[in-house]
């Protein structure tokens, strides 16, 4: 019986700190970067890019579908950047579907990709390995 | 067939049915990394990608849940409270599922990764699970105090899935959405404990057929199972983050979620040791479908928890993030896992169903058997390799453009598609005999 109560109050000890923990994790500041917050233009752009399920090829921090490129730092890319990125959207190349977006939609996506660039780095290649298994990872 | 065991058969013959949809549409998807203007113009990728995905998580879901109700009517000894909620509950999952469907094939999306369909669908989703907690707490909490830890693992399984299937909305609010770190964080927390969800509802229903298979009442009971119930809520609380080491969130949630996923050496030392003990069976057991997909489903999550504790190292998880590897490990836990679990399930209900040795005998079933464990260890090979491939072209060329790097892992996604086909047949050889006989008896009277 003492057992069964024991169960129980472990837990309720888990969900307290469950507890304390996501209210941190939803309230406080949990980015290491500097970046400012997505703009108007930024969000608009974000919009158009769940509409159209990007993210079902692309990555961002190498989270989502592998059939295309990472596009995190795609803006701050010397060799691509904005009017690269302007040119491929509406492209139809490769398996990427042929979009039709306006020039209103496109600068709002390019917004939304640059604001995510001001965000950090992808892949991060100014990291420390440290003998705990531990890796830094440089910040923007 | 007894009325009252009619939805949850309803349940699991969906789930069975999702299941072929999503190795169907699987399949298909997987020519567009050797044809990229495959079904293009009909339906492109990223409405194909969603539509499988999505019957994946059917298939999981439906299954656990159907296999969760059947056991409450036909072996517990027990009356569920609100047959009705359960009917409800059963058509509510339905039309939605449909018109999640028609809403990724219309391209009328969401667009977050994983939850692709239109948001508000969410809802009556939602409603289905407080529908299923209502039914399963008050069915099932009288007796809470002998509990077994299967009853445990449903229990805070549907609680935590509502939760989070909540948290993965959290976007909604602009206060999160307009900062992008924290709202990529929340989204990963939310899918990392998502997935925990559901492991509850599936591993805890592998110990409850354990028990039922072996006759032993005291699987499932215990300190050891107790010990580690908790040390996996711990996990699914507090190691998501192990998805985000490359995100740049402040370094604690980061660390939190390093330690937090160690003590899954714990587990996997446990297995290890356990198999030894293990190696005497009685015959009778061993001829049985479900005994057998258990078995598989223990080689399974050896194979997963070896790859996800390699991943969780921050140092390994550097190279591996990105690449095909944490393909390998989603499906490795999704059709290895999973699956082996819930075919055990399904089988052991079907065995129930029927008060004979038909289906344990069925020679269709046994050969999709070997053939489904052999085809996913390829499948699942080709995709490690090809991420370690895509690791090493990310070192070696680091200016390179992705469409180079498209055309030098082609023969890579040659054999990716290959082992993908033959996984299919192997499945669906599994598949036909199983619904054969739901369907027969939830046409029969
Ligand atoms: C069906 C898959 C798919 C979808 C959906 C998709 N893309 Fe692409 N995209 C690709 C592929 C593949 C490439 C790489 C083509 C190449 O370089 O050969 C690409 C390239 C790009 C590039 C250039 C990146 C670079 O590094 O060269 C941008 C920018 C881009 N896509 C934006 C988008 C946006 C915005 C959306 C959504 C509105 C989108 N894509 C949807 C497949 C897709």
């Amino acid at each position: 019986m003492k057992n069964r109560d024991g169960n129980r109050i472990v837990l309720a000890i888990l969900i307290v700190v469950f507890a304390i923990y996501n209210s941190i994790i939803y309230t406080k500041n949990t980015s290491a970067s500097s970046a400012p917050l997505l703009s108007k233009k930024g969000i608009e752009g974000e919009k158009i890019w769940q509409k159209n399920n990007c993210t079902a090829c692309h990555q961002f921090y190498g989270l989502g579908g592998y059939l295309g490129p990472d596009l995190t730092n795609l803006i701050s890319n010397p060799i691509k950047g904005e009017e690269y990125a302007k040119a491929i959207f509406n492209s139809g190349i490769k398996s990427m579907p042929k979009f039709n977006f306006t020039t209103q939609e496109k600068n709002n996506l390019i917004s939304f990709l640059k604001e995510v660039d001001r965000t950090g780095f992808y892949p991060n290649k100014n990291v420390k390995f440290k003998s705990n298994g531990w890796v830094s990872i440089k910040y923007k | 067939m007894e009325a009252n065991k009619r939805f949850s058969i309803l349940f699991i013959t969906l789930g069975i049915m999702a299941l072929a949809t999503t190795v169907l549409i699987g399949v298909l998807a997987s020519f567009v990394y050797l044809y990229p203007d495959f079904l293009k113009d009909y339906i492109p990728f990223n409405r194909l990608r969603p539509l499988h995905t999505t019957s994946a998580i059917s298939w999981i879901i439906l299954t656990a849940i159907g296999g969760i109700y059947y056991y409450i009517h036909s072996l517990e000894n027990t009356y569920i409270s609100f047959p009705k909620l359960e009917k409800a509950h059963f058509f509510i999952f339905l039309i939605t599922g449909i018109s999640i469907y028609f809403s990724l094939f219309f391209g009328k999306m969401g667009g977050r990764e994983y939850l692709e369909y239109y948001p508000l669908l969410t809802i009556p989703i939602l409603i289905g699970w407080i529908f299923f907690g209502i039914n399963y707490f008050t069915t099932m909490l009288i007796n809470v105090k002998k509990w077994p830890v299967y009853f445990w693992m449903w229990g805070t399984g549907i609680l935590f899935m509502i939760y989070h299937l909540s948290e993965a909305h959290f976007w909604l609010f602009s206060s999160i959405r307009n900062d992008f770190i924290k709202d990529i964080s929340i989204q990963w927390k939310s899918y990392g404990s998502f997935v925990g969800s559901w492991n509850l509802l599936v591993y805890g229903t592998a110990i409850y057929l354990m028990a039922k298979i072996k006759k032993d009442d005291s699987i499932g009971r215990g300190k050891e199972y107790f010990f580690f119930y908790f040390l996996g809520l711990t996990n699914l609380m507090f190691g998501w983050a192990h998805h985000t080491y490359i995100i740049p969130t402040q370094p604690w949630i980061r660390y939190v979620a390093y330690v937090v996923s160690m003590t899954e050496w714990i587990i996997f030392i446990h297995i290890v040791y356990n198999w030894k003990k293990s190696l005497k069976k009685d015959k009778m057991i061993i001829n049985q479908m479900a005994y057998k997909f258990l078995i598989a489903s223990d080689f399974w999550v050896f194979f997963n928890l070896m790859l996800a504790l390699l991943m969780s190292i921050p140092s390994l998880n550097y190279f591996m993030h990105g690449t095909h590897i944490t393909v390998a490990h989603s499906m490795g836990t999704t059709i290895g896992i999973n699956t082996s679990i819930l075919l055990a399930s399904v089988s052991f209900v079907v065995s129930d169903l029927l008060k004979n040795n038909k289906l344990n005998h069925n020679k269709i079933l046994r050969i999709g058997y070997y053939a489904f464990n052999t085809s996913l260890f390829l499948f699942l090979t080709v995709l490690i390799e090809s991420g370690i491939f895509k690791a090493r072209w990310i070192l070696n060329n680091p200016n390179s453009n992705f469409g180079i790097y498209q055309e030098d892992s082609s023969f890579i996604y040659i054999f990716f598609v290959i082992a993908g086909i033959v996984l299919f047949i192997s499945l669906i050889t599994v598949i036909i005999p199983i619904l054969k006989h739901l369907l027969k008896s939830l046409f029969s009277r």
